[in-house]
């Protein structure tokens, strides 16, 4: 099960990771739905291009740009989360949506809690694959935690001082004079 | 100042809603410490040796007297009567229990208040000058600017799991006061020659285990650019910023490491994707923001009251206390004036509930019901009458705040040290007593005038040793011992400068001796006026070191028992020390 759109829904993507004595180039690519780390993508880019359906995901430290031109190729990105304390995935999200114009489906896996759902959903993910060890229900809760936003991101493209009308007092001078 | 539109206090609310049900399932073992942990940082809670600390931000150092209040309220009802202002310009509370914190964080909303993004990864609370809107020297009050920046950062989703904390200045003024230098990020306001506003951006300063003087990475950014701009600086740090080693992950490490031209490179090819898009700041915007933040209603008012003039020709202590705390003010008849939180016997930035109650009605009756805090740990009355200050100095002295020794070697800022931190290798509270002790003749503290002495437990130099004139720092010999290095020649300001280690480390009771040493080689140096900071640069370190290293400085007969009555025993002290903050 994964969080999808906002509803929990049953899954049938494999994540596929590289062991220990695998390459990028020795592994054998299962056949079925598999979503294949960017360095397989990269060495078996012309195997797996005639696939009907393919995923990639990319680690922490790796550059979203690697895919530039080929995210179109792709049913789901996935960005992991090898500790929920590492933030480059949320860089890399925003920068798969909206410097390389990724639309499709895009996954947040790995070390995926509740509490940092919220943040997640905003930088671009929408879905989300919790850790099993966790409640998929109460995760789901973290996707309202708060109602309203100051700042821009991938979810909201105008800040909240160009969207709503903000109280203020009167004044009679401006800040800058 | 500025206050809570609806949006804002929604925000703050169900931050306590969300925080409140995290402790709840860390309390019923949903969230392990280990998840939980990062949480309650990014709320402002720490663990302490003895308890939990809870860290209060106080946006850009403003406070009101309900806030105020609010702290004495909080300092009563969940902590032991006292809290401890920082040199963040923030409040902590040093006996907090976990079950209690979702409580005072309501407490805390209802007031406009809340610990949001005080500590952890995150981008921290922005602090600027004590005196912006009030300083002569100012070009633009800088607090709209703040106020700002503070909403874009609080939970900015691209920006909470950064490799570090991310610590943003901002000042206004001609005078540096807000030791932009020193920041990840220091902002300071320009007006070029065509009168537009704008900032010029250091990148990449602090002091830590690193200290580094921040680079310019631009010149000129046009104010409506200012969001956008840090938004790519932030962006370009969380993708490349080290996250293998906790000590080489601040954002200087990162510009030290590809060089500020590459690291500017970066930046802009980022910058230029969202530069003039939606979230570039409108007038309008700022224009709503800065009106919070216009004068109050100032009377005309004579220069000078006559009444002062001829108190202060007959008392002495009123007159110490006019020429260092009195500070002067933008209108005429006005004066702003700091509150000493460095007395002898306390911590330096301690206050008690007392205090707090009678500082918010100090505020109330002679300063428009606002205050402020310093990033020296004291308290400013920023618009104070000329003719009330007799009146402010009396009420002051009878509750212990008005030490006058603002800028003097006694103003020390400290850090909480091996009392309460569980990283010190050395006490800094007692130490700063100690030496205070030493040198508690007024008169003395007068002559010797302005200096800035900075006291840390260790070496992440929470107390500005680095840009302290005179700088102590608890270092770790491997013996279980506490042991102290010196430097001088530290500065903050426009003249920003990290100190130099004058040679081997000292024990506790040496200190004062050392200090002591330091103050003789100036008063024989100096020429007349000049400061002890103007000495070290005229004529180097080698002086002081010759001089404080000639003779063995003895340490017997003290009495060593710290700021809270622990007794500790000086030769066998050996410090707790726990990695679990
Ligand atoms: C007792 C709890 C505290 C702990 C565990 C703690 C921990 C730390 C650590 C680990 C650093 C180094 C950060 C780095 O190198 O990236 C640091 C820096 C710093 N802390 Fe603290 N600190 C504590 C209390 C305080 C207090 C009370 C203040 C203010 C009075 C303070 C102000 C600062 C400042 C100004 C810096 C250095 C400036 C910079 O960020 O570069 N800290 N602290
Ligand atoms: S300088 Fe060291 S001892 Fe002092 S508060 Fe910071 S971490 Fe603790």
């Amino acid at each position: 099960m994964i969080i999808k759109n906002k509803a929990i829904v049953s899954d049938d993507w494999t994540i596929l990771r590289l062991s220990e004595n695998e390459t990028p180039e020795s592994i054998t690519v299962p056949a079925g739905k598999m979503i294949v780390p960017l360095t397989v993508w990269q060495a078996q880019r012309d195997n797996l291009q005639a696939r009907a359906e393919l995923g990639v995901w990319l680690a922490s430290h790796e550059r979203p740009e690697e895919l530039k031109g080929e995210v179109g190729k792709f049913d789901v990105i996935a960005v992991d989360f090898p500790k929920f304390g590492d933030g480059r995935g949320y860089s890399i999200a925003y920068n798969l949506r909206a410097r390389l114009g990724y639309v499709g489906e895009l996954r947040a896996i790995g070390d995926v809690l509740r509490d940092q759902m919220f943040y997640m959903q905003r930088v671009g993910f929408d879905s989300f694959a919790p850790r099993p060890d966790k409640n998929i229900h109460d995760a789901l809760k973290g996707l309202t935690d708060f109602s309203e936003i100051y700042q821009i991101s991938l979810d909201q493209k105008l800040p909240l001082f160009r969207r709503v009308k903000r109280d203020g007092i009167a004044t009679a001078g401006s800040a800058n004079d | 100042m500025y206050k809570y539109d609806f949006y804002d206090q929604q925000i703050v609310d169900e931050r306590v809603v969300q925080y409140r049900d995290q402790v709840r399932r860390r309390l019923s073992d949903e969230l392990s410490e280990d998840e939980f942990r990062m949480l309650r940082l990014q709320n402002g809670l720490y663990m302490q040796i003895h308890a939990y600390m809870l860290r209060i931000a106080v946006p850009y150092g403003m406070l009101s007297s309900a806030q105020m209040r609010m702290f004495a309220h909080i300092a009563r009802k969940y902590d032991r009567g006292y809290g401890h202002f920082t040199t963040r310009q923030n409040i902590q509370f040093n006996w907090i229990k976990l079950e209690e914190t979702p409580d005072i964080l309501a407490d805390l909303a209802s007031v406009e208040m809340h610990g949001i993004q005080t500590s952890g990864n995150c981008i921290r609370n922005i602090t600027s000058d004590e005196y912006a809107g009030v300083a002569a020297d100012e070009i633009i009050d800088p607090r709209p600017y703040a106020e700002i920046l503070r909403q874009w950062s609080t939970f900015h989703p691209e920006f909470a799991y950064l490799p570090r904390k991310f610590k943003i200045a901002i000042n206004g003024a001609t005078e540096d006061r807000a030791a932009i230098a020193v920041h990840d990020i220091g902002l300071s306001v320009l007006k070029n020659e065509q009168g537009e506003i704008g900032f010029r951006v250091l990148v990449g300063g602090g002091t830590a285990r690193t200290p580094i003087v921040g680079s310019e990475i631009c010149g000129f950014l046009p104010w409506q650019h200012v969001l956008t701009y840090i938004e790519s600086i932030m962006r370009v740090y969380n993708q490349y910023g080290r996250r293998d080693n906790m000590y080489k992950s601040r954002i200087k490490i990162l510009v030290k490491a590809i060089g500020i031209e590459e690291f500017r490179r970066q930046v802009e090819a980022d910058w230029a994707d969202i530069k003039d898009g939606p979230g570039t700041l409108t007038l309008e915007e700022l224009n709503r923001v800065a009106a919070y933040f216009t004068a109050p209603a100032y009377e005309s008012l004579p220069e000078n009251d006559p009444a002062v003039a001829l108190f202060k020709a007959e008392n002495k202590a009123f007159a110490n206390w006019l020429q260092r705390n009195v500070k002067p003010h933008k209108i005429l008849g006005y004066a702003a004036v700091v509150l000493s939180l460095k007395k002898t016997d306390i911590a330096p930035g301690d206050a008690s509930a007392e205090q707090m109650d009678v500082v918010a009605d100090m505020a109330d009756r002679f300063s428009f019901g606002e205050l402020r805090v310093t990033h020296k740990q004291n308290l400013v009355l920023a618009d104070v009458k000329q003719s009330d200050l007799i009146r402010l100095w009396e009420e002051s002295t009878e509750h212990g705040m008005a030490s006058p020794n603002i800028g003097l070697l006694t103003d020390v800022i400290c850090c909480p040290g091996a009392d309460f931190c569980t990283l010190a290798f050395a006490r800094s509270i007692p130490l700063a007593k100690l030496i205070a002790e030493r040198f508690d003749n007024l008169d003395f503290l007068h002559d010797i005038g302005e200096i800035e002495l900075n006291i840390s437990g260790c070496v992440n130099a929470c107390g500005h040793n680095h840009i302290g004139n005179i700088g102590v720092i608890g270092v770790d010999k491997k013996d279980g011992g506490e042991w102290y290095q010196v430097s001088v020649g530290g500065a903050q300001g426009n003249d920003t400068a990290i100190g130099k280690i004058i040679g081997p480390s000292f024990n506790f009771q040496q200190m004062p001796e050392v200090i002591d040493r330091l103050l003789q080689v100036y008063v024989r140096e100096r020429f007349e006026e000049e400061l002890f900071i103007d000495t070290v640069r005229r004529i180097g370190m080698a002086p002081f070191k010759e001089y404080v290293y000639a003779t063995p400085i003895n340490t017997e007969g003290a009495i060593d028992k710290d700021a809270y009555g622990f007794i500790n025993k000086p030769d066998n002290y050996t410090v707790q020390r726990k990695s679990r903050f």
